[in-house]
């Protein structure tokens, strides 16, 4: 019954290195595309060194195996011409490539799009940039917190007099991998079309900025531009009292948009007449927060969710990782999976998010060691 | 300029911003995305209580993501206007939406009813917390998921409590994981005829986003995370990764050697950081160094002494301040929209660059039901 996964029989090339590019790659693969990493021989690509708690499976970061897993490994000195050869034999097999050199790299190597257009025109040849190609910050290094700092979103999150207060993960980086895949198959689906390949490029800075659509749409448009954090509980700067979260008896809980009446009426209190306008939600957004703090502050967060769930009150009791994940409304999701290394270690992770006809996509097939395929890929194109 | 996604019909059922994000990106490709509407107010993101920036009848952020698409409106509980979509539904090649489990069906239009109309259909729908298990009518609202799903731990310093992130993380990543598994699907059926259902939930997309500390938890035995004391940026990282405060504003500093940023900073106390380790085990200690010590000088002397020597940092800017930088404007990042009405607006452009083209459009938003009667004849046609 179980249909092919739709990439299956598409060969992606990736030159890319770190996160962003990287987190393109493995959703391709895990919708089921071929997806050889090209490394230098050796040490392989700088992010098997970039570790999260120090933590390494093997010589290599447990962070690289995350988002390296179900991928081949092929490597290469693409400074070497015998080896630049191969590469750009192996090429002219692929469908896709992707890569996140600085701008003036691949030019130096003579893999531009200008050259490899020429061999392979059907190619969908991708980039990955920081800043975008031109400008003054063009060279500079396309890191996530740095991008997230300079993009205005570091005053997105946090109270009102907290410091600029960045997300803390790698959110620019899984952004603009996540729209890179987006141009990628767009791509991909023009060439069924036409038979010509394209040239398809973000940057982290643009996909940042796109993150940030909706409010900064909103700026854009608004008379007065000036926006502030709550001083308490702030969950978005643009959305007016109750949003936010609660301390609660025992833990804390999160409240989404709802008229305030309704919140008032369904904690059993009466809604100050002061707090009765609709526009008092954005006004007196800190005073309404501070009234409905003192009141959930009176039970636990288990008892205001029943209760206030009951009612068709929005919210949720804030979870860590070990009650998440314990939980029966995650478990049922089938969301993790085990992968194992060449050499046997486990490594228990996440899955693909998309499902397809129906089935989760699971992949045991672990991160490559650095030039594990080089042999088998020489043989199997003929790379001489 | 030709677009990849030319020819492709989309009928966005979908409300809020999960499924609308994700068929405005469609859109900026190349797609014609028609906006299926009740009878009423149409989409409830129209007059969502949200922004309290109102742009020509409806709220800012319903601009921001409904711009570039069409709206059709039609009462789906009617026999007459089902069997109007039904007969869109036929030339549609995307259909998507994001229901509560079980209403699509209710609606006439779940994926089995779909697919019997249209056989080679993709069909695309968004749930909170997928279709089984105990969570699974609870309302698949950002926030909420936010707190459900561990997120809030990330962000912030210790002891600041829970921080969501600013804004709606969790329906963007479903709607961009949403669009990927759409596209793959399309792809599929171009090659092969062969459609199908691609489905996403908000929990499993916000899972997936933070599949690093999922995994560390996972690998390390189920520690508690422990975000820094201050200057918290990621709390799997060592020290310096953080934002610090300067004599006028902040830097930020990424992954970097913590001897050489003592040398570089004329610090002597981050000399005695010798081992890679102790930069993530002692993060707390040489993070209060640091602060101290930036204090003394302006974040533009700091980057003048970092930047030559590869340091990974940057300036933190407001929107104001980017927006003056010519590495903004460079970008063209701001585009200008027209509705109908003439009614103009500024907004962002899709982030996405083919063969060196920026995807911009001038279409705006659609009013409520804007396009029904022209949809209506397009149908009487055939």
């Amino acid at each position: 019954m179980s249909k092919e996964l739709p990439l299956s029989g598409l060969l992606v090339l990736e030159f890319s290195q770190f996160m962003a590019g990287p987190s393109a790659g493995l959703k391709l693969a895990d919708l089921g595309a071929r997806v050889i990493k090209i490394e230098r021989p050796g040490s392989g690509e700088a992010g098997r060194k970039i570790a999260i708690k120090n933590m390494f499976i093997g010589e290599d970061s447990l962070v690289f195996h995350t988002i390296n897993r179900n991928k081949e490994s092929y490597t290469a000195n693409l400074k070497d011409p015998t080896d630049l050869q191969k590469v750009k034999q192996l090429i002219r097999h692929a469908d896709v490539m992707t890569h996140n050199f600085r701008p003036g790299v691949m030019e130096k190597l003579g893999l531009a799009y200008a050259a490899v257009r020429n061999i392979h025109p059907k190619l969908i040849y991708a980039d990955v940039l920081g800043y975008g190609k031109e400008g003054p910050w063009a060279n500079k290094p396309g890191q996530d917190l740095l991008i997230q700092s300079v993009s205005g979103l570091t005053y997105l999150t946090g109270n009102k007099d907290d410091a600029p207060t960045p997300m803390g993960l790698a959110a620019s980086d899984m952004f603009t991998g996540g729209h890179l895949v987006q141009g990628i198959l767009a791509a991909l689906i023009q060439r069924e079309k036409t038979g010509i390949g394209c040239q398809v490029s973000v940057s982290l800075l643009e996909s940042t900025l796109d993150m940030q659509f909706e409010a900064l749409t909103t700026y854009l448009n608004a008379e007065d531009q000036a926006f502030k954090r709550a001083v308490k509980g702030s969950a978005h700067p643009f959305l007016g009292a109750p949003y936010g979260v609660y301390k609660t008896k025992d833990g804390y809980l999160a409240i989404a948009m709802m008229p305030l009446v309704k919140l008032a009426t369904a904690l059993k209190v009466e809604l100050p007449s002061d707090f009765k306008a609709p526009s008092s939600r954005f006004e007196k957004r800190d005073g309404i927060m501070a009234f409905f703090q003192k009141i959930l502050l009176g039970e636990t967060s288990q008892s205001w969710q029943e209760k206030l769930e009951a009612q068709g009150i929005w919210c949720a009791e804030v979870l860590d990782y070990d009650r998440l994940l314990n939980y029966e409304g995650f478990k049922v999701l089938g969301m993790d999976q085990k992968v194992f290394t060449s050499d046997g270690t486990k490594i228990h992770t996440t899955r693909c998010p998309v499902r397809m006809d129906g089935e989760r996509i699971f992949s045991g097939k672990s991160a490559p060691k650095a030039g594990e395929h080089t042999r088998a890929i020489e043989k199997e194109f003929d790379l001489v | 300029m030709k677009r990849p996604l030319e020819d492709i019909l989309v009928l966005d059922f979908s409300q809020f911003l999960s499924g609308p994000s994700a068929s405005l990106r469609l859109a900026d490709l190349g797609a014609r995305v028609i906006k299926i509407e009740q009878p009423g107010s149409g989409d409830s993101c129209r007059a969502l209580y949200a922004s309290n920036v109102e742009m020509n009848g409806d709220s800012s952020i319903f601009h921001a993501i409904n711009r570039n698409k069409q709206s059709y409106q039609v009462n789906l509980k009617e026999g007459p206007g089902r069997e109007k979509v039904y007969r869109l539904i036929q030339k549609a090649d995307i259909v998507i939406h994001n229901f509560r489990p079980g209403v699509a069906e209710r609606l006439g239009i779940g994926y089995a009813q779909v697919k019997e109309i249209n056989p080679e259909v993709v069909y695309g729908e968004i749930s909170g917390y997928g279709k089984e298990g105990p969570w699974k009518n609870r309302p698949g609202q950002d926030l909420l998921v936010q707190a459900i799903s561990g997120l809030m731990q990330l962000s912030g310093n210790a002891g600041a409590g829970p921080v969501p992130m600013g804004l709606a993380v969790v329906d963007l990543l479903a709607g961009i994981h949403l669009s990927q598994g759409l596209l793959a699907c399309l792809y599929r059926k171009m090659r092969s005829g062969q459609g199908g259902l691609v489905e996403v939930s908000m929990l499993e997309s916000i899972s997936e986003f933070q599949f690093e500390s999922v995994t560390t938890y996972y690998q390390d035995g189920g520690q508690a995370l422990e975000r820094t004391k201050i200057s918290n940026a990621h709390p799997l990282l060592g020290a310096p990764y953080g934002l610090y405060q300067t004599a006028d504003g902040y830097l930020a500093l990424a992954m970097g050697s913590i001897p050489q940023l003592g040398a570089l900073l004329k610090c002597d106390d981050l000399l005695r950081f010798r081992t890679v380790d102790s930069w993530f085990d002692r993060r707390d200690e040489i993070k209060e160094i640091l602060k101290q010590h930036l204090l003394s000088a302006t974040t533009t002397a700091w980057l003048a002494v970092l930047e030559p020597a590869d340091i990974w940092c940057a300036d933190v800017l407001t929107w104001d301040r980017l927006f003056d930088h010519d590495a903004f404007k460079v970008l063209q990042m701001i585009q200008e929209v027209r509705m109908s009405d003439g009614y103009c607006f500024k907004t962002t452009r899709c982030p996405i660059r083919i063969n060196d083209q920026f995807l911009t459009s001038e279409l705006g938003t659609p009013k409520l039901g804007e396009h029904t009667t022209l949809i209506d004849q397009e149908l009487a046609m055939k």
